[in-house]
């Protein structure tokens, strides 16, 4: 148990990066919601473009996260700041579970509500606000669980680039061959990562459509 | 209520082609104030297009469409949608609303206020023979003959002067079938709507119908009263009379 000695020797350096681990999760994951629902819906009702939009999405999943860091770097605007670049390269990563289950949410509605709807008068943005969004919700609120655990993960290399987070310990313990320095790191973020999952799990099964 | 002059739905040579295939041919059809409208037909027949054409979920081919004397592309749709009431089969009812939500949806898009839209959810509740302990449930929580009635009194809610009707009862069994016809043929006594109403069920049709469309492979065959429905020497009505055997006599409305 030496790495929790360890940590309560570091209290308040566990505290900064947890609270900055969050920050990157909690931004990027903002920002991927902004942007990968919005998509999955317009995908959903013009399915010309979800070949595209997905097949995007799953190309940028499979660059090697370390990798990602690395290309972002010398892009102008994104490379100056580290902690930007990383939010950035997280955001990237959350979209494809976001703007798949989206989609997946959307086009699960069953067909004969939504044209129900349509033909009683609802307006288009009635009916996505009022029958598609909420009926597919907890269908999108799942890709959002599953972005958030993933970016957990992949926050920790956000430190190889120097953006924070509770990776520095991971490297820091890597490059002084600590074992306890390196769980200081891991052990928080897989609590974090288990906490996320389990409360958006709450939360998905409150929000169940009847 | 005076019978207004002009039909209040007018097929005008409508036709619907749909990925080069012929669904609709040449529609003419008047339907008058007040009447039941059933389009009777075989599935591929081409009734329920020509039900949607009517609230415009399709646009016709070829081809115009009048609704109170003005073409349908002419009315903006959504308020045109808004004045005819529509029922699918299985209700279409939304699954993560109540049914009090569900019967006041077109009411509070409309703008009414809360107090008046309780009241007429509490009116049509009455009005379709459902207790007001069902308001707080789910349509998963009902029996399909509870749902369709929800169905119908959604439809209702703002009060239009045409139902369109797409083989609401379809899926019921025999006996809850039974009492929603005859229910809705005493109801339909005392609103005097305009009801277009779609089966394949010919005593349905002769049971709730003022006239009767027939309809086969796109077209209308002819349209008939229920009595002359009966006597019909078209071999297409005969086909039906024959398929759903005798004694329908006393069925006739």
């Amino acid at each position: 148990m030496d790495f929790l000695h360890f940590m309560l020797q570091n209290q308040s350096q566990v505290l900064e990066l947890t609270l900055e681990h969050l920050w990157l999760v909690g931004l990027s994951t903002l920002f991927a919601v902004l942007i990968g629902v919005p998509l999955g819906i317009s995908i959903a009702h013009r399915p010309l473009f979800n070949k595209i939009v997905l097949g995007s999405a799953n190309i940028i999943q499979t660059i090697p996260s370390l990798a990602l860091f690395g290309f972002l770097l010398p892009v102008p605007w994104i490379g100056d700041r580290a902690g930007r670049l990383a939010v950035i390269a997280l955001t990237l990563y959350a979209l494809l579970p976001i703007i798949r289950n989206t989609y997946t949410g959307i086009r699960g509605v069953d067909p004969a509500v939504v044209e129900a709807g349509r033909g009683m008068g609802l307006t288009e943005s009635q009916l996505l606000f009022q029958v598609e969004l909420p009926l597919a919700f907890s269908v999108i609120l799942s890709g959002v669980r599953v972005a958030v655990v993933i970016s957990v993960g992949l926050a920790t290399i956000a430190a190889a680039i120097g953006a924070g987070g509770l990776g520095e310990f991971i490297f820091r313990g890597l490059a002084m061959v600590d074992d306890k320095v390196i769980l200081a790191g891991a052990i928080p973020a897989a609590v974090l990562a288990l906490a996320a999952d389990l409360s958006m799990g709450w939360i998905e099964k409150r929000l169940q459509p009847r | 209520m005076p019978p207004s002059p002009a039909p209040v739905i007018e097929f005008r040579d409508v036709s619907y082609r749909l990925n080069g295939t012929q669904v609709l041919s040449d529609l003419n059809l008047r339907i008058e104030f007040g009447e039941t409208l059933v389009l009777l037909g075989r599935s591929g027949s081409g009734k329920t297009t020509t039900l949607k054409l009517i609230n415009r979920l399709l646009s016709p081919s070829s081809g115009e469409l009048l609704v109170n004397g003005v073409p349908n592309t002419q009315s903006d749709v959504i308020q045109l949608r808004r004045g005819i009431g529509y029922v699918i089969q299985e209700a279409g009812l939304f699954p993560h609303f109540t049914v009090e939500r569900n019967i006041g949806l077109v009411p509070k898009i409309e703008g009414w206020d809360d107090a008046r839209i309780h009241n007429r959810v509490h009116e049509l509740m009455q009005l379709v023979g459902l207790a007001p302990e069902m308001l707080s449930r789910y349509p998963n929580q009902l029996s399909g003959g509870e749902r369709q009635r929800v169905g119908v009194a959604r439809a209702l809610a703002a009060d239009p002067a045409i139902l369109l009707m797409d083989e609401p009862f379809g899926a019921l069994d025999a006996i809850t079938r039974n009492d929603l016809q005859q229910e809705f043929v005493s109801l339909q006594r005392s609103l005097h709507k305009t009801v277009v109403f779609v089966t394949h069920d010919l005593r349905e049709a002769l049971r709730i119908g003022s006239r009767i469309a027939l309809m086969e492979s796109g077209r209308l065959i002819a349209v008939y009263t229920p009595k002359q429905f009966l006597q019909s020497k078209d071999p297409h009505a005969a086909a039906y009379l024959k398929a759903f055997g005798n004694g329908f006599e006393s069925e006739c409305n």
